[in-house]
């Protein structure tokens, strides 16, 4: 008997389908189907996608939002401070032009910095989970299917990668790579400090992704359908992408929903000991840096950046779970 | 089980070789000069090559790898410069801090300790109890409070918790001194306070996290077999939940657990900084800052240490909670 891998796929619809078509006749629906109507039915999840849906768009929309706020990022008030060098006007000097007040001593405007750093968090955080996925999911099914020293060997290093204290080795190579490749005197464009960035997440990140890939792929080894494809003489490539990947891609989504928000969370605290991105592209991890200076003096400096970051972790971690709850066809919900 | 710590603790001193090559090459062999910013500000080229010469840089990198090596396993000779003779865990000397590496650590470690043990301590109780609860109690509102609580957490970020509090705590109410450490035996009291913030910080956001893998833990092994034939043999609620269905769950935790406070040990960077304090997080941190080499070897060395013993303590503990497992 051997099961082509769309066979194979058609299955698992009919396996995972079976409960919910039973109440309203057999209608037949793929898992995608399925989980997306059970993601349309849950509250939490169309509410917490509308609030990712809302970050996603003012990140795409910067320029237009500084076109009409008519501020930059790097504009300073100065005449809005007072001798101190503290914003005039209550919570900051929240006042109509300036909606979230100003930056004690530089006095820039702390709303149009926040959409930047907004930007710049959430395409370091989605470019890191797309590279780290792709590591993990390719090191994960290899040693999981192969198995032998191939395994003994991606486990090892994994263990080793777990091993390296991530935060120090991230501060140690961040300004050493920076000085390799434009020298002492010159300026490292943010462009490069983000790719950098990208590269340290890359570099630690895929472990989990390859324990979890790992785990599932020694799991549907030893399955019927896989060994009739490996009988039929299918290749390694087919056997990997064809016949194991379509199988586990639930769990590697949910894992990718869940990476975004802890690389947000990686990206502002690297920049929170001050690698990484400098006061120069803006960041939420820089902000809440330096409000914690004026922390007695003017408390609302830390208080919008970091509500904000909360509510964006807050929504990702949300949607994460809701779409665990719908992709699991065991979910009761 | 001999047979299996021998192994297991092989494989880990593998991994200790491969991190300590590792950060030696990343730090000594990239082309940044190591020498530059170790030194005080106005210092001549004759200075500078002198440190050199005393650092050994201008030998072949095995050489000073292999100078490294020996010295923290038998000590080793320094230049008069670094304080003659360095005893056996030999770190090497800082030119930044002027004192043997060894006694920098030995000052800094506690405070990280002070840190992280207390609070380790609290989020494991904290976080399985609340999950356990939760899961015993699906679906009522002490349910949902706890859900609540563990995302909330889960999404907060130490800094601002931690400013937050400093706020409210030490700024605003006044209760409690500017986190600071003092040593535990010196006055128990000022080391509490000083350091309650920190815990509460640090316990807070992981115990969200234990709390929701332990509920998610629980309420798959509440559901299984032996659970409901304890139950029906009659063992009384408390006995079940307390010791079979616990013990099966936690098996995971304790994976996470181990991980988490392995690297917690080796500095926590941001609770450091948040708080003032002056542990092995800001050291690193420091060094770095400061291209101060031998400690920053040293701390990343440490860190290592702690996240591999821990693996290995995870492991040993598996078979202490879960019968099934055997080491082989």
């Amino acid at each position: 008997m051997s099961l082509s891998p769309v066979e194979g796929v058609a299955l698992a619809e009919i396996e995972s389908g079976g409960d919910a078509g039973a109440e309203k006749g057999f209608v037949g629906r793929s898992p995608g189907q399925l989980a997306w109507a059970r993601l349309r039915r849950d509250r939490t999840a169309v509410v917490s996608g509308a609030m990712l849906l809302f970050f996603v768009v003012v990140a795409l929309a910067v320029p237009l939002i500084e076109m009409a706020y008519g501020i930059g990022p790097r504009e300073q008030f100065q005449n809005r401070l007072d001798g101190f060098g503290m914003p005039l006007g209550y919570a900051g000097g929240v006042t109509g032009e300036h909606w979230f007040g100003l930056e004690p001593g530089l006095g820039r405007d702390i709303f149009i910095r926040m959409v930047h750093g907004l930007r710049t968090s959430l395409f370091i955080a989605f470019a890191a989970a797309v590279i780290t996925a792709a590591i993990g999911i390719v090191l994960g099914t290899v040693a999981g299917y192969l198995g032998g020293w191939v395994d003994a060997v991606v486990n090892w290093v994994t263990d080793l990668t777990l091993a390296m204290p991530f935060l120090i080795i991230a501060l140690a190579l961040t300004p050493t790579l920076a000085l390799r490749f434009y020298g002492q005197r010159e300026a490292v464009p943010p462009a490069f400090q983000i790719g950098v960035l990208v590269a340290i997440f890359a570099l630690f990140g895929w472990t989990s992704t390859a324990r979890l890939v790992r785990g599932q792929v020694i799991a549907l080894r030893e399955r019927e359908f896989v060994e009739a494809a490996r009988a039929a003489g299918a290749g390694l490539g087919h056997m990997l992408f064809r016949q194991l990947l379509p199988n586990i891609w639930a769990p590697i989504l949910v894992s990718f929903s869940l990476a975004v928000p802890a690389y947000i969370t990686s990206e502002a605290a690297l920049s929170f000991i001050g690698v990484g991105l400098t006061d120069e592209t803006p960041s939420f991890g820089r902000m809440i840096y330096r409000s914690l200076d004026y922390l007695q003096t003017d408390p609302a400096y830390v208080f919008f950046p970091g509500v904000t970051i909360f509510a964006l972790v807050f929504a990702f971690n949300l949607f994460g779970d809701a779409l665990r709850d719908a992709l699991d066809p065991k979910s009761s919900r | 089980m001999v047979r299996f710590l021998v192994k297991r603790l092989f494989s880990a001193t593998l991994t200790l070789f491969a991190v300590s090559v590792l950060t030696f090459l990343m730090f000594f062999a990239l082309p940044r000069d190591p020498v530059s910013g170790m030194c005080p500000k106005n210092c001549n080229p004759e200075r500078l090559e002198r440190v050199r010469q005393e650092l050994g840089l201008r030998d072949p990198l095995i050489t000073q790898y292999a100078g490294y090596m020996k010295g923290i396993v038998t000590g080793r000779d320094l230049g008069s410069a670094q304080g003659g003779r360095c005893d056996a865990p030999c770190l090497g000397w800082s030119y930044v801090s002027n004192e043997a590496v060894f006694d920098t650590i030995a000052r800094v470690l506690p405070v990280t300790l002070s840190i992280v043990i207390p609070a380790a301590v609290l989020w494991l109780l904290l976080g399985v109890g609340l999950g356990m609860v939760s899961a015993l109690r699906r679906g009522t509102w002490l349910d949902r409070v706890a859900i609540g609580f563990s995302l909330t957490g889960a999404s907060l970020q130490l800094y601002f918790v931690g400013a937050v509090l400093l706020l409210v705590f030490v700024y605003s109410l006044r209760l409690l001194p500017v986190p600071s450490y003092t040593p535990l035996l010196d006055d128990p009291v000022r080391w509490a306070s000083g350091l309650v913030l920190a815990w509460v910080a640090l316990a807070f956001l992981f115990s969200a996290i234990y709390a929701r893998l332990s509920r998610a833990q629980m309420l798959e092994t509440l559901s299984e077999d032996f659970v409901r034939t304890a139950r029906a043999k009659g063992l009384a609620k408390p006995r079940v939940y307390g010791r079979h269905a616990l013990r099966a769950a936690i098996t995971p935790v304790v994976t996470v657990a181990g991980l988490d406070v392995g690297a917690a040990l080796g500095g926590t960077v941001i609770t450091e900084t948040t708080f003032g304090l002056n542990g092995m997080g800001r050291t690193a941190v420091d060094a770095v800052r400061a291209g101060d080499l031998p400690t920053i070897m040293a701390t990343v060395l440490i860190a290592a240490v702690f996240v591999v013993l821990a693996n290995v303590l995870v492991d040993l503990l598996y078979a202490a909670i879960d019968p099934r497992v055997r080491l082989r």
